[in-house]
């Protein structure tokens, strides 16, 4: 192609450029190859199912494996976890410790403690019907699960639910949050090096790998998350029918009766909301409904004991999560922002948007078509909204989707009883707020807007497994009464029977009624 | 203005605007309360069971219009099946609406904690024409045990049983919250767009993945209640005569094979199946006759397009020659002969699909143990058989055969069991029901703790010091003697 005649220089050029046009395109095939797509996500599931077929992580003893695998893990990584738990998300040690690391070891502690227990079948009743006959309830793994995780409790809220699909036997695949990305590599790292690779898995990503995991068929999936992505998620779980368990969020509503101990009060919503991620949780305080008279008592209380907690320059503060992103930033400011709202604060609204720090703050009386009554806040927000008659509050917090949590403070068992009565919501707390999720023997999960299904403890085995019903005949006592022909006499007998009824049963068969 | 007030059932069409009028007024009237109290709950129990224990003729009329039903059938399996979930509610709802007491631990002391059931508000359950009256009356009564208000959507394939339906419905309840809608495709589909508190449907894996995407528009989670081929494995040393009588009552006694749990097919080695198929004949001679396209015993196939779709099984070159018994059709009557076909391949139509008909294909195996193999290549079904005496086989079925629900040397009798939960998984469906099952399938269990502001520890509070820390990870932890050595260095 090249005479002889041309110049060594040009050949050289020539060459060179070959050689950098051939680079590139190895170079764009070793990217592409790096890319998690489709066909990846299909072998991945294709490869975990072959390996969950083969019975492995079926047996009592490879779920326990994996889980102490879990708590040495917890032990022997813990500063490597606060420590990517602070650079995501400022989050102080101590919560980082209390409100992630420990709840983790605690569900692998209940699971060790209780897994034989849990995957013993449930013996059942049979009547008269069936006799003779026996009966019993067996726990099974649905097979291959998909575990999508979030960005505020990364390490709880990915491993929790990880927890759960182990000890029910599953393989799982973990999609941590790209959100929270020290967090999420982490996770790839310990998970490779702690537990069985054959069975567990981790991939990492955003919205295009999450989509080809989706696209997969899953025995179940198991998102936490925001409702517009659960409505996604559930949609393409719908094609192959993949149950699912979405826990979502809501405004939770905390309603403050004048009857309280102020102080108690005070800190447990600061605990609740600042203390908790800087209110980027889906159980947090979202909002305070209290007697336009007592308003002025709260926020003094609340004003008080922020002081406390944080100083008097809480953005300065180490004690409080930073917000995760410049977009979560520029959404919380923006609520602030709203002429509706920015004459209604009445302490904080500083911030440092260098920092991603919002200071605590506080709004009275904002108008309940203010976007920040409007949607979730998920931040260090927190408006109140006073009302005449305490029982107004059903009205409002009526008018918005089912929460994930609903808190009430007071010493009044009759508005206890009609508040547990009258709101429906995930879960509910009287008299403190958050804690309730930490309370073994009660399921976490949301309704309606919040979510569906739901986990912790027990919840967690029982969600990622099949309840198989299994029935237990003999070949003795086979009469022919059930076979055709039907014959009157047949006919009275077998409803006899099928009622259960023994005196029934009798009169049949000495052929009367 | 009357016309109005009354709402939907004045307009011709059951369109989307109607639909939603629907959902409103149910929303609306389920906020006044009134569905959450045991005694509305039980009136309404028990007026089902009235319109039920009264129509008992009517009923009976209705599934031999639908379907030809032998009266037995009607009157054991679904209205006797009713009345025993009616007297279930009845015993036990008490029990069931009382909040479950949840012990708590020392990390929240003091405090108390209870799972709260609540209704979960306005449900839609869409039913089949296999069991129309027992698949539609079956998921009400467990919505309404549960507290809801419930719209009811019967199949149009079996419409004398949804227009006795309606009007049993429209009669016996209390129609403020309990409806019905009777309709197709079109009707439904305005349905499915509504936001509902839950939807309960039983038919088929298509139409379950079309309602699932609609429920997921509005985060409504579902109960899908499917099928799949549900096999019979049949060992060699157990009581044939049993065994076949036990597989005949189970398919062609049940609606002539029409049911998501009848046996589909069997799976029996090859030295076996001889044994097993000269029995069958001798028993389905017994049962219906010489004749069996003119037995009364024996239901006729719903419709003609099932006809033609059961036809085509037969008529795949894959099977012919395989017909062992039976194979007769009667177009004009809508009636197929029970048919046994042995040794049919595993690529033929009559494997590749759920048969819901009078077809018992038999496939043979080599060792029995090879069955669960067999199975297992296939999607889990709604139900699976098995007849054996060997222990170990037994256990090994039970282990390794994931179906909804396992039914050792009988068939489909587990339905009847009210203290085990009916329901698929995989293909076969989501979620349970029958018994406390169906309670719990309608219910929301909110979790609540009660605290009290006694023992408010600053422990938990910012700032945070790495005294508090030890003192947090020595108290979580509950060993004593960290607690004390934390306290002692507590400043």
């Amino acid at each position: 192609m090249l005479s002889k005649a041309t110049s060594l220089p040009i050949k050289l050029c020539c060459f060179l450029f070959i050689l950098m046009f051939c680079n590139s395109i190895s170079g764009a095939r070793s990217r592409r190859e790096q890319v998690f797509d489709g066909e990846k996500a299909n072998f991945l599931v294709r490869e975990l199912r072959k390996n969950f077929d083969s019975g492995r992580t079926k047996s009592y003893e490879w779920r326990v494996s994996q889980l102490e695998a879990i708590v040495k893990m917890l032990e022997e990584k813990e500063e490597e976890i606060t420590d990517a738990l602070y650079k995501d998300l400022s989050k102080p040690q101590f919560e980082a410790f209390i409100s992630e690391v420990s709840q983790v070891k605690s569900s692998c502690s209940e699971a060790l403690q209780e897994l034989k227990h849990w995957m013993k079948p449930d013996k059942v009743k049979t009547t008269i019907t069936t006799f003779p006959s026996s009966a019993e309830i067996v726990s099974e793994p649905l097979g291959v699960v998909l575990v999508i995780s979030t960005w505020n409790f990364p390490f709880l809220l990915s491993m929790d639910p990880v927890i759960g699909a182990i000890s029910a036997g599953n393989a799982v695949v973990l999609k941590p949050s790209e959100i929270a990305p020290a967090v999420s590599s982490l996770l790839v790292n310990l998970i490779e090096q702690y537990l069985d690779n054959s069975a567990v898995r981790v991939v990492e990503g955003a919205i295009p790998e999450t989509t080809a995991l989706l696209e997969q068929k899953w025995d179940k999936i198991l998102y936490t998350g925001s409702a517009r992505v659960g409505r996604i998620v559930m949609a393409a779980a719908a094609k192959h029918l993949t149950p699912v368990i979405l826990e979502l969020g809501g405004k939770c509503p905390a309603v403050v009766e004048s009857d309280v101990n102020l102080q108690v009060t005070a800190r447990r919503i600061i605990a609740g909301k600042w203390a908790c991620n800087s209110g980027q949780a889906c159980i947090s305080v979202d909002y305070v409904i209290t007697r336009k008279e007592f308003a002025p008592k709260l926020i003094s209380a609340l004003k008080e004991e922020l002081e406390q907690f944080f100083g008097k320059d809480p953005i300065e503060s180490k004690d409080m999560s930073r917000i995760v992103s410049p977009n979560q930033f520029a959404r919380l400011v923006n609520l602030l922002d709203e002429d509706k709202v920015s004459d209604k604060i009445v302490l904080g609204g500083q911030r440092d948007e260098k920092k991603l720090r919002i200071a605590p703050t506080i709004l009275l009386d904002v108008p309940e078509d203010a976007m920040v009554m409007q949607e979730e806040i998920f931040g260090p927000i927190l408006p109140i909204i006073t009302v005449g008659n305490i029982e107004d509050c059903y009205r409002i917090i009526k008018s918005k989707p089912k929460p994930l949590a609903a808190y009430l403070f007071t010493n009044n068992e009759q508005l206890k009883k009609d508040y547990v009565e009258n709101i429906s919501s995930g879960g509910m707390l009287i008299n403190d707020a958050v804690i309730h999720v930490a309370t073994r023997g009660l399921p976490f999960g949301g309704v309606e807007e919040s979510g569906m299904g739901c986990y912790h403890g027990k919840f967690s085995f029982d969600s990622f497994s099949h309840k198989k019903s299994v029935l237990y005949r003999s070949f003795d006592a086979d009469s022919s009464m059930r076979y055709p022909p039907y014959t009157p006499q047949k006919e009275k007998l077998l409803k006899a029977i099928i009622g259960g009824n023994i005196v029934q049963i009798i009169l049949a068969l000495l052929g009367w009624s | 203005m009357a016309g109005a007030e009354s709402g939907w059932s004045e307009k011709k069409v059951f369109d989307t605007e109607a639909a939603s009028f629907l959902v409103k007024e149910l929303r609306e009237r389920f906020g006044s309360g009134r569905t959450r109290s045991h005694e509305w709950r039980v009136s309404q129990v028990k007026a089902l069971l009235k319109a039920v224990v009264e129509n008992e003729d009517k009923i009976v009329q209705a599934l031999r219009f639908d379907l030809a039903r032998p009266p037995l059938e009607t009157l054991v399996y679904e209205i006797g099946m009713f009345k025993n979930s009616c007297e279930v509610i009845l015993k036990e709802l008490k029990h069931w609406m009382t909040p479950e007491k949840v012990k708590t631990s020392i990390a929240t002391f003091p405090s108390s904690a209870e799972i709260v059931p609540e209704p979960l508000g306005v449900v839609l359950v869409i039913s089949a024409w296999n069991y129309p009256i027992l698949l539609s009356l079956d998921p009400v009564v467990g919505a309404i045990a549960a507290g809801n208000a419930v719209v009811l959507k019967p199949s149009e394939i079996a419409p004398a049983s949804s227009s006795l339906l309606a009007e049993l419905i429209g009669k016996y309840m209390d129609n403020s919250f309990i409806k019905v809608v009777e309709g197709a495709v079109d009707e439904t589909t305005a349905l499915l767009q509504q936001k509902w508190d839950k939807i309960f449907y039983t038919g088929n894996g298509k139409v379950g993945r079309i309602v699932m995407t609609a429920a997921a528009k509005n985060l409504t989670p579902v109960v899908l209640e499917l099928g799949g081929k549900s096999p019979v494995v049949v060992d060699s040393n157990i009581n044939l005569k049993v065994t076949a009588r036990r597989i005949i009552s189970g398919k062609w006694g049940l609606n002539n094979g029409q049911a998501c749990i009848s046996p589909d097919y069997v799976i029996t080695t090859r030295d076996f199946a001889p044994k097993l198929v000269d029995v069958l004949k001798t028993e389905l001679e017994n049962c219906y006759g010489k004749n069996p396209l003119e037995s009364e015993d024996l239901s006729r196939i719903v419709n003609s397009n099932h006809f033609a779709r059961l036809s085509k099984l037969l008529n795949d070159d894959k099977v012919s020659g395989k017909i062992v018994y039976g194979g007769e059709k009667d177009e004009k009557n809508l009636r197929i002969a029970p048919t046994v076909l042995l040794d049919v391949p595993q690529d033929s139509l009559i494997m590749g699909e759920e048969i819901f008909g009078p077809l018992l294909p038999i496939v043979t195996v080599d060792k029995v143990e090879e069955s669960i193999e067999v199975i297992n290549s296939g999607t889990k079904p709604l139900a699976a058989y098995i007849f054996t005496n060997n222990k170990k086989f037994k256990e090994q079925f039970i282990k390794n055969v994931s179906a909804g629900g396992l039914l050792v040397n009988d068939t489909v009798l587990h339905l009847v069991v009210h203290t085990l939960p009916f329901g698929g998984v995989g293909e076969s469906g989501m979620g349970a029901y029958h018994g406390k099952f169906s309670f719990d399938a309608f219910t929301h269990k909110k979790a609540v703790l009660y605290r009290s502001f006694a023992g408010d520890a600053s422990l938990r509070y910012p700032p945070y010091t790495d005294t508090k820390l030890r003192l947090m990870k020595a108290l979580i932890g509950g060993r004593i003697y960290d607690i004390i050595r934390a306290l002692f260095r507590w400043s």
